[in-house]
């Protein structure tokens, strides 16, 4: 679905992303995981043209011509940051806001921002100010907000990074029944091992603004591609056998 | 006290019996900051979101320059709008000293960077993140910039508020480019410097009462849009 040849990020001077080739295939779940610091973010926003970025961008099996295309490809995506980053309104104004945009038409936007809070089992909080959520709902009608867009990918940003356990595996049940019925093409950046193998039917390594692996997760965990992958994944399987 | 208490009765018979003449100034004052502040919002806004939005070489030479510019002396703006606005001024031919044209042109100067500073500051305290999140919903530039402002409106209204109260009080500008006219360019303020100046308190305690009021009624509008549709 995506196939980028050459990325590049700078921030002034410093080279912080420097990706010879990295491809997300159509329908599958890519996770992106890494140490701080390794620019997995920056690897989300610029595939999801959000941040300048010289690369060759491939895009449904078609070349991108950038920054001209970027609007009306970002229309094909939808995004969703750690943080909630819901608008003054409503919960429904905010769901509805991304097909607002496109101008959907009314009767549209109100049967998908129905369906999307459904499906996420927000509906009764539809005419709730989006301020008055808990972190809980604010994620949940975040996610509901990029998936009422239908969009062809969707870019997850450590989604359930700042809620608390008991909600993070409902939310995360509920993404995974919902990304496998609609076949959604999805990165996902994470720092918790343990959201890889319900989500992500692959998994990108990312050191130093490298990409060092791609794989299942069974190959990253059985054959790391190098010491610092081996270092990453033993540390994550050494912190959950504790944990277990 | 007895000066004070003789004040507020007069503020009290002169607002009672519409007093024409300062009803006059009243609407005068009103007219002149109103404008005024809605110059600066037309002209400080898009460069407080532009400041805030845009990297740039010279930008925080600008920004730096607004910042000054939030607490430009009103005598000064007024004295160097006197100059441009005088006979043989850069702008002498256009007759605007001593008009109402003039404090506007001078009270404009002084509110812009004020409304420019707080919008900056105002869009400058929203995460760099919710404008990514505005673009991945969807949005042009312009629609970025509009949800932006939209977000940042408590900020914004508060850099209005401050506009309109940075040149409602101001009296340096107003007298030196206005002149205090009877029934031409006298305002709230400069009457009030004129009954003091006469020795005439209780006049002038009148005015400035009324002036308070006005100030206070306006902001309280401003403030009612400001928390409109917000959860208490």
């Amino acid at each position: 679905m995506i196939e980028v040849e050459g990325l590049k990020v700078r921030r002034g001077k410093r080279l912080v992303l420097d990706v010879d080739a990295l491809a997300v295939e159509e329908g599958e779940v890519l996770a992106v995981i890494g140490p701080n610091g390794a620019g997995k973010s920056t690897l989300l926003e610029a595939l999801a043209l959000l941040t300048p970025a010289e690369m060759t961008y491939r895009f449904a099996g078609r070349a991108a011509r950038l920054p001209q295309e970027a609007l009306a490809l970002r229309r094909q995506m939808a995004v969703v940051f750690q943080q909630s980053f819901l608008l003054d309104g409503t919960v429904f104004d905010n769901v509805a806001l991304g097909l607002r945009l496109r101008r959907t038409p009314p009767a549209q936007v109100r049967k998908q921002v129905t369906e999307a809070l459904e499906r996420f089992q927000v509906a009764h909080l539809a005419r709730r100010h989006a301020r008055a959520l808990s972190g809980g709902e604010a994620q949940r009608v975040s996610l509901a907000r990029a998936l009422a867009l239908q969009p062809r990918v969707l870019f997850l940003d450590e989604p359930f990074g700042a809620l608390d356990v008991l909600t993070r595996s409902a939310i995360l049940q509920d993404l995974r029944g919902i990304l496998r019925a609609a076949g959604v093409t999805a990165l996902f950046v994470t720092h918790d091992f343990t959201e890889i193998p319900p989500l992500a039917d692959r998994v990108a390594v990312l050191m130093d603004g490298r990409v060092r692996q791609v794989g299942t997760p069974q190959e990253i965990f059985s054959k790391p591609a190098d010491d610092s992958v081996e270092k990453l994944v033993r540390a994550a399987a050494d912190l959950v056998r504790t944990l277990g | 006290m007895k000066v004070i208490g003789e004040g507020l009765v007069k503020a009290f018979y002169l607002l009672i019996h519409g007093d024409p003449e300062v009803l006059r100034v009243t609407w005068l004052t009103l007219r002149v900051s109103g404008s005024a502040t809605l110059i600066s919002i037309l002209i400080g806004i898009p460069i407080g979101l532009l400041l805030a939005l845009i990297r740039f070489p010279g930008r925080r030479i600008l920004i730096s320059l607004i910042n000054t510019g939030m607490g430009l002396p009103p005598v000064v703006v007024g004295l160097w709008v006197s100059i441009f606005l005088w006979r043989y001024g850069p702008l002498g031919r256009l007759g605007l000293l001593y008009t109402p044209t003039a404090m506007v042109i001078a009270q404009s100067v002084i509110a812009v960077p004020v409304v420019a500073g707080f919008t900056l500051a105002g869009i400058g305290q929203l995460s760099p993140k919710l404008t990514l999140q505005i673009m991945a919903l969807g949005a042009n530039r312009w629609q970025t910039w509009w949800l932006l402002v939209r977000e940042a409106r408590l900020s914004i209204l508060a850099a209005i508020i401050a506009g309109f109260g940075s040149v409602i009080s101001e009296v340096g500008a107003s007298q030196m480019v206005g002149g205090n006219i009877l029934g031409e360019t006298r305002v709230l303020t400069t009457a009030t410097v004129m009954e003091v100046s006469k020795g005439n308190y209780d006049v002038a305690i009148a005015i400035s009462v009324i002036l308070l009021l006005l100030s206070y009624g306006v902001t309280l509008i401003l403030t009612l849009l400001q928390h409109r549709g917000r959860p208490s």
